[in-house]
């Protein structure tokens, strides 16, 4: 089409026009170039597991807030002669919590019970007493306590989130985008922070303050951080020499409207997946600290709280130790699958391996 | 080469020093004493802080410290087992975690490299399934879930195991532990080794050692794990570590007379001495192995070697 324009020597200012945009892009109507965000979706769509555990997490988040409403009994509330009741569930006419309500209610009902012996059909006060997941030695309700402790879980997870997110995200593309010196002396702190065991770190912690949320918080801080700011860093190292830094770099922009305006959109998908991952392994450290005695005080429970109470009095009376263990498991399992399909949805690539 | 493992063990010997610091101090924050007992009068306290070294600056105490580790005298127990060197305490349980510990590793590398090489061969049918199955499940349960299932139905039920380890039956008794140790290990070793492999097969060099009539076993081991291997390496120093992690809960649940149950009773009873020791026993055995692994990744792949040391780390 330049053919014609090219025979002419002489240029005037009519032999040129602007064309029109529409003749010169082609739209592809078999393959629709779409969005990314919109291709992400929908492979993450496709993907049952992903979804599946995705209603999972939603359905336990929703129990976590509403439970402890539902039975009539609070996360700390004792009744003495209530102890050690196995799990009771009133008929078909209350809706089953999950699948394994029917063989609950078959269990022996609830009695008043004699020293670590499962309740017996004797005759007592509380034919009309339920619990849905029995009761524990100090006569709380284990429906309650164990939605309560899946609420610290999920609080964990939240922050690990947020540590993930704001102080790994920025530290690790500050020390990737500035590089030299700025960047050598950060790795060799984290380096050093790293070479120190998780265990040995949060162990110590604990003990110089006093054990608790806002301490297992703390904790998660000074450690949780780590593995992103590495995926950060190498990510930004990949990205920075590319021509549409260097153009935005002409064009006057600052650095830090690079890293984050630039650079920070073309990395999400990974920054996604890694925080995903780093959720159960936040809420696996503070189970681990729980069982070992290090968890939230008293009164109150998480999961791993509840599993090492109820690990107690494993051999005499094994429901107990089963809905912390059950709604632990399927919260992990749920949050790695859902990474899982994050990752193969932000890379294809990966799936097929 | 020479320089980046000269680099690599300056490094780790700083960071065992900064480890060895931040646990004098932040021991120097703990709340309580190891003298406890109220019966004791200030004089009385006054004496025996003197007798342990207590009272002097926290500076000559930290060098003195130094220097016992150095030398492997760890002090004396304040509270577990009064007066006890701690090196004794450690004797017998030092092997018993190691024992534990190595037999999950072995176990766990040799079942999760099996898995990933039949998932990565038969890639896409049941027998892939079934590892990514059990990898998932691996990964996401902690490895005391493992042992509370194992211990109620293997050990409480069936009565196949004994529940609480004992010293006298000690392949036995570390059966169950091990296998809830290894879950994870297994998991995370049959993941990489199916990508890894996977990633191999659809190489071109796969394909000229096919052509060349390169094929069964040797194909296998010689083409493929050979260079899925080196990645795998990688992922044992974290794998210790969760071995560690995993020991203290372990070692509780069978009632195993380990490092792991040590420590815990030393954070319950403040005893200081035993949990600084142990903190240094752990952080030590990881900077060993995280040293070792970065220079065997080296020695194996020259790539990395190179270009680490032009990163300058």
């Amino acid at each position: 089409m330049n053919n014609s324009v090219l025979k002419n020597l002489e240029f005037l200012p009519n032999d040129f026009q602007l064309i029109d945009e529409n003749i010169s892009s082609h739209i592809d109507k078999n393959y629709a170039s779409q969005p990314y965000w919109k291709d992400v979706l929908n492979r993450f769509i496709q993907n049952k597991g992903a979804i599946f555990s995705l209603i999972c997490i939603f359905s336990i988040t929703i129990m976590a807030i509403i439970s402890p409403n539902m039975s009539g009994h609070t996360y700390d509330s004792q009744i003495i002669t209530q102890q050690n009741l196995a799990p009771r569930i009133k008929g078909i006419e209350k809706i089953g919590i999950f699948d394994g309500s029917e063989k609950m209610s078959t269990s022996k009902g609830a009695t008043k019970i004699n020293k670590y012996v499962s309740s017996d059909a004797k005759k007592t006060g509380l034919e009309n007493v339920y619990y849905w997941f029995g009761t524990d030695v100090l006569g709380r309700d284990i429906f309650t306590r164990t939605w309560f402790g899946t609420k610290i879980s999920l609080y964990i997870a939240l922050v690990a989130v947020a540590i993930d997110m704001i102080f790994g995200l920025s530290y690790g593309l500050i020390s990737g985008y500035f590089g030299g010196a700025i960047d050598n002396g950060m790795q060799r702190f984290v380096e050093i922070l790293n070479g120190i065991p998780n265990l040995v770190i949060v162990t110590l912690l604990i003990l110089v303050l006093k054990p608790g949320l806002v301490t297992i918080t703390f904790s998660l801080m000074i450690t949780g951080w780590i593995g992103m700011s590495r995926i950060a860093r190498a990510q930004i190292l990949k990205l920075k020499e590319q021509e549409f830094v260097l153009a935005s770099r002409t064009l006057g922009a600052k650095s830090f409207f690079i890293i984050f305006k630039e650079i920070l959109p073309n990395i999400f998908g990974q920054i996604i997946t890694n925080t995903m991952f780093s959720i159960p392994n936040a809420i696996f450290t503070e189970a681990f600290l729980a069982f070992i005695g290090l968890g939230v005080p008293a009164p109150m429970a998480s999961l791993g709280s509840l599993i090492s109470e109820a690990f107690k009095s494993l051999t005499t009376h094994p429901y107990m130790i089963v809905p912390p263990i059950v709604v632990l498991g399927i919260l992990m399992l749920s949050f790695n699958m859902l990474a899982d399909g994050l990752r193969d949805a932000f890379d294809p690539k990966m799936k097929e391996m | 080469m020479k320089k980046y493992v000269l680099k690599r063990i300056i490094i780790s010997i700083l960071t065992l020093l900064a480890i060895l610091l931040i646990l004098f101090l932040m021991l120097e924050f703990m709340p309580g004493s190891p003298f406890n007992d109220e019966k004791l009068t200030p004089d009385q306290v006054a004496l025996l802080n003197s007798r342990y070294g207590l009272d002097k600056p926290i500076l000559v105490r930290f060098l003195n410290y130094i220097k016992n580790m150095i030398t492997g005298d760890f002090g004396v127990s304040y509270n577990i087992s009064k007066d006890t060197p701690i090196s004794t305490l450690l004797q017998t349980r030092l092997l018993i975690s190691i024992r534990i510990g190595g037999q999950a590793i072995l176990i766990g590398t040799i079942v999760g490299l099996v898995l990933g090489i039949i998932a990565a061969l038969k890639h896409n049918t049941i027998w892939d399934t079934m590892t990514t199955v059990i990898s998932v499940i691996g990964v996401s349960l902690p490895s005391y879930v493992f042992a509370l299932v194992l211990a109620y139905i293997l050990a409480f039920k069936l009565a196949l195991f004994p529940l609480l380890y004992s010293t006298s039956t000690p392949f036995q008794s570390s059966v169950l532990p091990t296998i809830a140790l290894c879950m994870f290990t297994i998991a995370t070793i049959a993941r990489f080794t199916r990508t890894e492999m996977l990633e191999v097969l659809g190489s071109d060099y796969m394909l000229l050692a096919e052509s060349k009539g390169v094929y069964g076993m040797h194909l296998i081991i010689r083409h493929q794990l050979r260079n899925a291997l080196i990645p795998i390496i990688t992922v044992l120093a974290p794998l210790v570590v969760g071995l560690m992690t995993g020991s203290l809960v372990i070692e509780k649940i069978f009632s195993i007379p380990g490092i792991g149950s040590l420590l815990v009773t030393a954070i319950q009873s403040n005893d200081y001495n035993v949990i600084i020791t142990l903190s240094f026993i752990f952080s030590a055995m990881y900077i060993g192995i995280m040293l070792i692994v970065d220079i065997l990744y080296g020695v194996i792949d020259p790539r990395i070697r190179l270009a680490k040391e032009d990163n300058h780390e």
